[in-house]
């Protein structure tokens, strides 16, 4: 269904072979404290309201919960303010999607590694009467640019998530700046993917959505799918340990165990099986049963 | 003024004597250099015009103000001492947001009355005061001279020495203002010195066994109530009983 | 129109059959805000007694700072406790963010200004009515609050119940300290937020409904108990 984009910036496998066993070994390790009786402790994930609302993790969660015994609680907010939560250590897992950031915290130690779990798309929607002509452009910084251009109303994350970041990256290939034109015709609604999506459906706005969001968002009225497929609008997920190291007190042996079934054929298989109104929404990234990690 | 006998009537804490009295407030002195001692235990009777004082003295000799001047002392007690053994029934009876019972009960708990002696005083007092009917009705819900009726069955519910009373009746009917006397009477047979302010000339010549009359802060005459009704000796006084005060 | 229909249906089936989360959901609700409101009552009868019956110098100040308090944002409250509790923060090592105990906490801090200015306002009032009555009878200090505790129960009782009503109804404070998250932390107001987010308004209205009537069944309740206090017993 969605073109496969090209993406070489990820390195999937561990160099050499020992370091790449690692994760099954903590698996082992994991799966051994269980089954001695010790009681697995809950771990908090950090993930983004787009993962939330699409419904994913409360299919997902259940299956890892029931093989593992680890309880998952997830604080959905926007994907900066998940690298805050754990960069401060009140998480022990971040799953997010905006590469960039991703990188930077492990580089700065904050994370442990970057394993790709998944990825789906973003897409433009806008309403079904298209003023600004958008339906069907190829490149989504050239829809962009002509939302821009003629002063459609826009409304924008504007609340330093991962779309966010996207639809900012967006606009700086257009070569358009719609910063300036805040208030007017660019509306930062600050706020999570679906109240934003609220929003431009009240409004009848455009707005830089990713597609699980769109596909289960209940409140679509006059708003329709415009622009996808650009391979700028591809959408990564990935999931990071964050580094006990620097916060002794995460339960890192069940948050690895988490992004190791994440990263697993099972976790894989369960992933590309989720499905909302009959589309897949999310598309494993990870190869093999122990996947691997980023180190770039 | 004559001095007092050392005891009289082996009443606990008479005679009342009060020296040269005064008290201020906002810089208005509303009680002026007042002597005077009660030895006996008859109903003592505080008459005078509206804003004679007759309230503020009544509350000075209960110890619930402080006067600016003067001294008063009850038998061998000071005022604070002698509190304990009295109680007061106000103008406008205070009761507390309970059943008849609930009031007369929280009087024997602040007092520490132990359990098992609270119910039988508690009826006593209600037959006293004639509202043993009304045990468990809202204290709030009662008339007026039901009410007055039950603030002064509570202050009397541990038999005080003295008891005072702030006009009583000044707000109540006729026949209520009968059945409040009554009680009166009845508390004062029973051994308690009664202490009562009033303006009602025809009240304090039914209750009165002696007079003390306030006017303007001063205490202008003291007599036996015969004496003081028949022959008032000041002349404020005689205008007062002539229906002339206040100007 | 249409919405509202939807929404009354959704509200009646979900209470109809008993639906499980929105029972988990409810629960939680409650237990969260009758918490907070029994540790502000604890907290705050007591400390607006002391205020009502004790002189001290700045008690004038101190009263007009307790009924300001009374309108604290509860989404500042919540981004205080949430710097209070994160790991980053002072009392990280307790390990209190995003569980039930931190929103009892922050919704304590929003409710106890409520409880203790009213309780203030109460224990004044009847003091200035009993204090005369209250020292001819020889009451200590602690007589005297319990009797005016006592005999201003049901104006009490209405504060508390005020204080409820503010926290059951709140969602700035428990959506940052308490994540929302599933089955863990989620109440009523946080629910009806995400599902709004998630465009599904009819169930989002629906559950806006049930707890729009908990909140009247509180306030009548307040309402009718003071009522009848005054009539029976003034």
């Amino acid at each position: 269904m969605i073109a496969r984009p090209f993406d070489n910036s990820v390195n999937w496998r561990l160099p050499g072979g020992i370091l790449g066993r690692l994760p099954a070994l903590i698996v082992g390790l994991a799966v051994t404290a269980l089954a001695s009786g010790e009681e697995p402790r809950p771990i908090t994930v950090a993930s983004t309201t787009s993962t939330q609302n699409s419904g994913l993790f409360e299919y997902l969660l259940p299956k890892f919960t029931a093989e593992t015994g680890i309880d998952v609680r997830v604080v959905a907010v926007g994907t900066g303010q998940a690298i805050r939560l754990a960069t401060n250590g009140d998480a022990d897992v971040l799953l997010v999607h905006h590469p960039a950031s991703e990188r930077s915290f492990v580089a700065d130690g904050l994370g442990l590694a970057r394993y790709p779990v998944m990825h789906n798309d973003f897409v433009i929607v806008g309403p079904g009467d298209d003023p600004a002509g958008i339906r069907g452009t190829t490149y989504a910084a050239t829809a962009l640019r002509r939302i821009g251009e003629g002063e459609h109303v826009f409304v924008s994350r504007g609340d330093d998530s991962g779309t966010h970041k996207k639809e900012l990256e967006l606009w700086q290939a257009a070569g358009f700046d719609p910063r300036p034109a805040g208030g007017a015709w660019y509306r930062e609604s600050g706020s999570g993917m679906g109240t934003t999506l609220n929003t431009a459906s009240a409004m009848g706005a455009y707005t830089l959505t990713d597609r699980a969001s769109w596909v289960s968002f209940g409140n679509k009225g006059e708003l329709r799918l415009l622009v996808e497929g650009d391979s700028r609008l591809h959408n990564p997920y990935s999931v990071i340990v964050v580094n006990p190291e620097r916060h002794p007190h995460v339960h890192a042996v069940e948050a690895q165990a988490f992004a190791d079934w994440l990263t697993s054929a099972t976790g894989q298989r369960a992933i590309a099986a989720f499905r909302v109104d009959g589309q897949q929404l999310f598309f494993p990234d990870a190869a093999g049963a122990s996947g691997g990690a980023d180190t770039e | 003024m004559p001095s007092p006998p050392d005891r009289s009537d082996d009443h606990p804490l008479l005679p009342l004597v009060v020296r040269g009295l005064h008290f201020g407030i906002n810089g208005r002195t509303i009680i002026k250099d007042v002597s005077f001692w009660i030895g006996s235990s008859g109903r003592t009777v505080i008459l005078g015009p509206n804003g004679a004082g007759k309230s503020v003295m009544l509350r000075l000799c209960h110890g619930l103000l402080k006067p600016s001047g003067g001294e008063i002392r009850w038998g061998d007690l000071s005022v604070g001492q002698a509190r304990e053994r009295q109680a007061m029934a106000a103008q406008h009876p205070v009761l507390l947001r309970r059943t008849v019972t609930g009031n007369l009960m929280h009087v024997l708990r602040v007092k520490g009355v132990p359990h098992e002696q609270r119910q039988d005083m508690v009826e006593a007092a209600l037959r006293q005061a004639g509202l043993e009917d009304l045990a468990s009705r809202a204290a709030r819900t009662l008339s007026g001279g039901q009410q007055q009726r039950l603030a002064i069955a509570r202050a009397c519910v541990l038999r005080p020495d003295v008891l005072f009373l702030d006009e009583p009746t000044a707000n109540l009917d006729p026949a209520a203002v009968r059945g409040v006397e009554e009680l009166v009477r009845v508390v004062a047979a029973a051994g308690t010195k009664i202490l009562m302010t009033t303006h009602d000339i025809a009240q304090a010549r039914r209750l009165a066994a002696d007079v003390m009359f306030l006017n303007d802060g001063r205490l202008l005459e003291h007599a036996p109530a015969a004496e003081f009704f028949a022959a008032p000796k000041d002349p404020a006084a005689v205008r007062f009983l002539a229906g002339e005060l206040p100007d | 129109m249409n919405e509202f229909s939807s929404a009354i249906i959704a509200a009646l089936s979900m209470i109809l059959t008993l639906d499980e989360d929105l029972v988990e959901i409810v629960l939680l609700s409650l237990q969260v805000s009758l918490g907070a409101v029994t540790i502000a009552a604890v907290i705050a009868l007591p400390l607006g007694a002391l205020i009502a019956l004790q002189n001290f110098p700045g008690r004038r100040g101190v009263v007009i700072l307790l009924n300001a308090l009374m309108g604290l944002p509860p989404v500042v409250v919540g981004l205080v406790v949430y710097l209070l509790l994160s790991r980053a923060g002072p009392l990280g090592p307790m390990g209190l963010l995003f569980t039930p105990a931190a929103m009892v906490i922050a919704q304590s801090i929003i409710v106890l200004p409520i409880i203790a200015a009213l309780s203030r306002q109460t224990i004044a009032d009847l003091h200035e009515e009993y204090d005369e009555h209250l020292r001819s009878l020889g009451c200590t200090p602690l007589q005297s609050v319990a009797t005016l505790l006592w005999d201003g129960r049901f104006r009490l009782l209405t504060a508390i119940m005020a204080g409820f009503g503010r926290a059951i109804a709140e969602v700035g404070a428990v959506i940052i300290v308490g994540g929302n998250i599933q089955h863990a932390t989620r109440v009523m107001t946080t629910t009806i937020a995400l599902e709004t987010s998630k465009g599904n308004l009819a169930l989002a209205l629906g559950l806006g409904l049930i707890l729009v009537t908990l909140a009247l069944g509180v306030n009548a309740t307040a309402l009718i108990i003071s009522d009848t206090a005054q009539r029976r017993y003034g």
